[in-house]
Formats: structure tokens, C-alpha cells, sequence
């Protein structure tokens, strides 16, 4: 059989390189300040996800939520291998906490339908929780495997995957469908030439709208979109209607922790003592130590 | 801010009946957080023939011990416990609850967070208790759980606080939280609870589970020195060993010298690592990224040992020692045994 995976992937900024202008006064990011990369640990998922196409076959599709220009992730997840993309986009949908993004992705899972695995990354560099993951699992009353490392076996009927536990590992096996965290174990695939000569022109329907009021083009739009479709370069776009959510269980007004307070960690002023990297200095150092009772 | 308002729980993290430390660090703290709210600190402890770890937690300082035990509860599995805990939770309506955040913590915490439809938040670094004022809805809320944690890479700081309906729910990294002296003397009182388990929450299946108790644990450590990527290899690692060894004090390391695979990642110290206070810590080669400084900057005395002045790691030093640690380690060596 062929095996229906959707992997959920998110564009986040690089958090490694921040400055000071990068959060807003209310305490959200301010996304356009910084670079923004494809989820690290979300390659590892897509990559699993890949392996497990080319072990067994299957259908992988990638979705993301987010602003617009997050449809460049979803064209790297295509330049990769995968064989269908969806944005879900909607400002509704803006500020959501993990729970309102967790019910958001479950309705595209369930809009999808026959959905044999979803696959996530651990958690994104942004805000590090690990949450949105088991959360989906709940919502779709699925078993979610966290940490997974490997997948050892796939069949009709379940899944056995080993999977990181504190101090060592695991081997667990679930029915289908399932959710998987995946951990940074695998090496992501290089993007493919072939890939992406047939991909670059892969568009939403919102990037093609927004090129031809930007261009003079002929055509029309929806002709675009209907041609796009047939090439099979459509990435499907999604408004929070379009999956069915409910407006008080999205974005803000499904997002029951708020930020109260933000504040830049700020580097104390050095105050290091200097200490020569000589016999003399490095002896003075260790009295002072044993005398303050620090060492000894 | 009459109405009655619930206890203050910690979920009790164990493995084969022994109690995890961060489990004990948040009894330490959940009993400061119930005493300010004037409520019970209770744990709730899953697992089978476990019943002995309750004398523990009640010399941290609990009230009461939620028990449920049941071959189904051990090894852990995650839909198991969140059933037994969500069942808990509907009954008892709890104001807080915390979990570690360990493996174990961070998987367990969203699931039971989703099903109750209760925000949480995750790896905090520190719990207060306050009041909030909303200025999107105007609401003020009192005597809510501030939760801080670090957030973007460790980059900002951010206080949370939950708007819906109890029970506030986070996870707290391990080794943040000061561990109370615990007293033996202190009593509780142990409440059996029924562990009501279906074939929907029992499907999946452990065919293998390998463990090996870590083989360093750096939390309690006084003394610790760690090498960063100055190192330069595994080989010159055993200067980094050699120092530790003659001061008395355990190896650390930042990612970028585990990453190397010049060390284990149990002796990884930062956001990834585990969070340290000891009395010394010498950074030998670290330059201190923001995420190994957020896992050791708390320690009384911080020497840093690098080539480089302007390393960041020098911010949060107390001595800085710029030179090579290839000449400044055995310096240091040869000086500790001459003054002893």
C-alpha cells in the first residue's frame, strides 16, 4: 500500500542572530527583522518522512501555517522530494499560543483526511516548547511518539519507531495513524536540481494573485491558478474558514497563556577581575580561592 | 478573590520507584507557591508499587500524595498517564499544576494542557505569584502564576500568565529551582486514586527500553570545569579532566565541544544541558553563547580561561584569565598542589 504522510513545518527566524529592534513593545516577534530559515528539527521530520516514501511509498505532504512568505519553506520541502504543499494563512489565525496553533493544524489533518502518519519536528527554535506536537496527537485522539529517532518498521496496520528517553532508548509501536516528534538523528537530503527546476515556479494562489497586480500580465490570475493546478505546481492555500476552525478556538482568542512582560537579556557590565596568565598571577588567583574557602 | 481557589500540584516524575530530582525541586517550590496562596501542596505520584516514594515528598514539604498504581502505569507511557491524570484533574480542579521538564514532562504536560483546553508554558526558569492587568481585554486577574521562561534562543526573558480556567500548567527546567532541606519528621496524608484505563489509552507498546543511569550528574556538583570548542580536540579534553580531577570537582562542557563529540552529552551545561550553580566553575576555550551562559551564569565565582578578551563569556566572568589554556590549566594545577 501507499502510505499518506503529512509533515507539519514551520519558517522561523534565526535565533542564533537577533538584535535589539526584533520583538514589538507588546512582546511578540517581529519576524521581518530577522532571517528566516526552515525549522531545523522540521528537515529531520521531512527527511523522515522522505525514507519512509522511498522504503515503502507513500504520498508526502507538507503544510505550514503562517505568513505568506512561509510558502518558501513549503518549495524547499518540495525541492527535497515532497509531492504535495499547503499554507494555511489567515491573519484570524495571527498571535495563537501552542494550543490555538494545535487545534488549527488537527483541522487541516482532519480537512485532509486518511492521514496515516503526521510527522513534526521536536520543537521550533523560536520558542522551544515541544508542545504543538502531542497537542495535534490529542486533538486527533492519535498516539503521538515523541523524540523519534527511526522508524523500524511501517505496515498497514502500525508503526515501530525507536525513540530518545532520558538516559537512553526506546522501542515503541503504535496503530496507525500515529504522530511522530522527530529529533535532529537523521541527515536532511541536499536539495535536488531536477527538483527544483520543476518546483521554482511553484506558487500559492496568493503569490500569483500578488504577481500580476505587481506585473503586466495578459492573463488573468485564476486562468494562472487553474494552470498551476493542472502542472501540479499548486500550492493549495488555506484560509482558517477553508479548514473548518472555529473563530474562538484560533489566534488570540484561542490563546489562553498571554505575555505579560518582556524583557531583552541584558550582559552585566564586565566586571572580571584580570588575572595574568602567569605563575604569579595564576598563584594569586588560587590563595585568593582557598582563602574565600571556594576551592579546598 | 474570595472564591475558593485550588491546591498547588506537582506531577511526581519517577523511574523504577526512585523520585527524579527536578520532581523534588518543584515540591521545594510548589510549597513556597501554596503558602502564598494560602492553598495545599499536593503531588500526584503514577507508577506501580510505588507507594514508598511518598515519605519523601512529604519530608519536602507536601500535604497530601495522590496515589495511582497499576502495572499498566510502568515503564511510563504518555496516554496512559495523561487518562489517570486528566481524571484527577476533572475531580479535583487543581490552581497549578507543574511538571519537570524532561522527556517525560514535555510530552506528558501538552497532552493532559490540550485536553483540558488549559494554557501552558513551557521550560520556565522561575514561578511567582502576582497580579495581572490584560490590556487587550481590560481584565485584571489576582494572584496568578507568573511564569518566566527564557524565549528566542534564550535572547528575552518572558513573563506568561494563564487567562482561562485552571489549572495553570507548566513545565520547569530541571536544577533551577533551590532543593528545600527536607524534614522526616513531616507526615502527610496518602490518597488512593482509582486508575481507570480503556484499550483506546493502553495501544501502544514498549518492545524494548535500554537505560543507563547518567554518568555524571552536574547539578549537585561545587566544582565544575568545562571546556568549550578552544579545546580543540577529544585528546586535549584530559587537561579539562586533569584540572577537574585536582580541584575535586566534576567535567562540564558547552555544545559546541559535545557536538564535536569530544564529550558526552551528559556533561553538557546551557539552554540543551543541564543548569548549574556551583560555588566554582572555570570555562576553559568556552566564548559563552548565550545559551551555555543561560545554564551556568548563576554560579558564585566564574573564571573564564580564553585567547580571546572580548569572548562573551568574559560578561559574566568574575576572573578572566586571557591566555592559552594549554599553559594556564597545568599553571593552575601546579599552584592549587603547592598551596595545599
Amino acid at each position: 500500500m501507499s502510505y499518506n504522510i503529512l509533515v507539519f513545518v514551520k519558517q522561523v527566524p534565526d535565533t542564533q542572530n537577533i538584535s535589539g529592534d526584533a520583538m514589538t513593545p507588546e512582546g511578540t516577534v517581529n519576524r521581518a527583522a530577522l532571517p528566516a530559515i526552515f525549522n531545523p528539527e522540521d528537515l529531520n521530520a521531512l527527511e523522515l518522512a522522505l525514507q519512509l516514501k522511498d522504503r515503502y511509498g507513500a504520498k508526502v505532504t507538507v503544510a505550514t501555517m503562517g505568513m505568506p512568505a512561509a510558502a518558501e519553506t513549503l518549495r524547499q520541502s518540495l525541492y527535497r522530494g515532497a509531492d504535495a504543499a499547503i499554507l494555511v494563512t489567515d491573519r484570524a489565525l495571527a498571535g495563537a499560543d501552542t494550543l490555538a496553533t494545535s487545534y488549527a493544524l488537527s483541522k487541516v489533518v482532519e480537512k485532509l483526511g486518511n492521514v496515516d502518519l503526521v510527522l513534526c519536528g521536536r520543537q521550533a527554535i523560536d520558542g522551544d516548547t515541544a508542545q504543538v506536537g502531542p497537542q495535534i496527537a490529542e486533538k486527533l485522539h492519535i498516539p503521538q511518539i515523541c523524540y523519534v529517532e527511526e522508524v523500524q518498521e511501517l505496515s498497514a496496520k502500525s508503526i515501530r519507531c525507536r525513540r530518545a528517553i532520558e538516559g537512553g532508548y526506546e522501542v515503541l509501536e503504535s496503530p496507525l495513524p500515529a504522530l511522530l516528534t522527530v529529533i535532529d538523528a537523521n541527515s536532511p537530503r541536499p536539495m535536488n536540481a531536477k527538483k527544483i527546476m520543476k518546483f521554482k515556479r511553484s506558487r500559492t494562489p496568493g503569490e500569483v494573485e500578488k504577481e500580476h497586480t505587481n506585473d503586466n500580465y495578459t492573463q488573468d490570475a485564476e486562468a494562472a491558478v487553474r494552470e498551476l493546478r493542472a502542472k501540479g505546481l499548486l500550492i493549495e492555500q488555506y484560509s482558517a474558514a477553508d479548514i473548518g476552525a472555529e473563530p474562538d478556538r484560533i489566534g488570540f482568542a484561542g490563546s489562553p497563556t498571554k505575555v505579560k512582560q518582556v524583557m531583552s537579556v541584558v550582559l552585566t557590565a564586565g566586571e572580571a577581575k584580570r588575572i595574568s596568565p602567569d605563575a604569579a598571577g595564576i598563584g594569586g588567583l588560587i590563595h585568593e580561592l582557598i582563602s574565600d574557602h571556594t576551592l579546598g | 478573590m474570595s472564591e475558593k481557589i485550588g491546591n498547588v500540584w506537582v506531577f511526581i516524575e519517577q523511574e523504577a520507584g526512585k523520585v527524579a530530582s527536578v520532581s523534588l525541586e518543584l515540591v521545594s517550590k510548589g510549597r513556597e507557591l501554596a503558602d502564598r496562596l494560602g492553598v495545599k501542596l499536593e503531588a500526584v505520584l503514577l507508577g506501580d508499587k510505588v507507594e514508598h516514594c511518598a515519605a519523601e515528598l512529604f519530608s519536602y514539604g507536601c500535604d497530601k500524595v495522590f496515589l495511582a498504581e497499576d502495572p499498566r502505569l510502568e515503564p511510563f507511557t504518555v496516554m496512559p498517564y495523561a487518562k489517570v491524570l486528566m481524571d484527577m484533574i476533572r475531580e479535583h480542579k487543581p490552581n497549578i499544576l507543574l511538571f519537570g521538564a524532561t522527556l517525560k514532562g514535555r510530552e506528558l504536560a501538552p497532552r493532559v494542557a490540550s485536553e483540558k483546553r488549559a494554557g501552558l508554558t513551557a521550560d520556565c526558569t522561575d514561578l511567582k505569584i502576582d497580579d495581572f492587568h490584560d490590556p487587550k481585554s481590560g481584565k485584571d486577574y489576582y494572584n496568578k502564576l507568573m511564569q518566566i521562561r527564557p524565549a528566542f534562543g534564550g535572547n528575552i526573558i518572558a513573563t506568561i500568565v494563564n487567562s482561562w480556567d485552571d489549572p495553570q500548567m507548566v513545565t520547569v527546567r530541571e536544577g533551577v529551582m533551590k532543593l528545600g532541606t527536607p524534614d522526616p519528621s513531616r507526615k502527610g496524608e496518602i490518597e488512593r486514586v482509582k486508575v481507570a484505563l480503556t484499550a483506546a489509552e493502553t495501544v501502544v507498546k514498549v518492545i524494548e527500553r535500554v537505560r543507563a543511569e547518567k554518568s555524571v550528574d552536574l547539578r549537585g556538583a561545587q566544582i565544575i570545569v568545562a571546556g568549550g570548542y578552544g579545546v580543540g580536540s577529544a585528546a586535549n579534553f584530559k587537561l579539562i579532566r586533569d584540572l577537574a580531577e585536582a580541584l575535586g570537582g566534576e567535567v562540564g562542557a558547552s555544545r559546541a565541544a559535545v557536538d564535536a563529540g569530544w564529550i558526552d552529552h551528559d556533561h553538557q551545561v546551557g539552554q540543551t544541558g543541564v543548569t548549574v550553580r556551583p560555588r566554582l566553575y572555570i570555562a576553559c576555550g568556552i566564548s559563552g553563547a548565550i545559551q551555555h551562559r543561560a545554564g551556568m551564569s548563576e554560579s558564585k565565582k566564574i573564571i573564564a580561561i580564553n585567547t580571546d578578551p572580548d569572548a562573551p563569556i568574559m560578561a559574566c566572568a568574575h576572573y578572566a584569565i586571557i591566555g592559552d589554556l594549554n599553559t594556564v590549566i597545568p599553571e593552575m594545577i601546579k599552584a592549587f598542589k603547592a598551596k595545599q
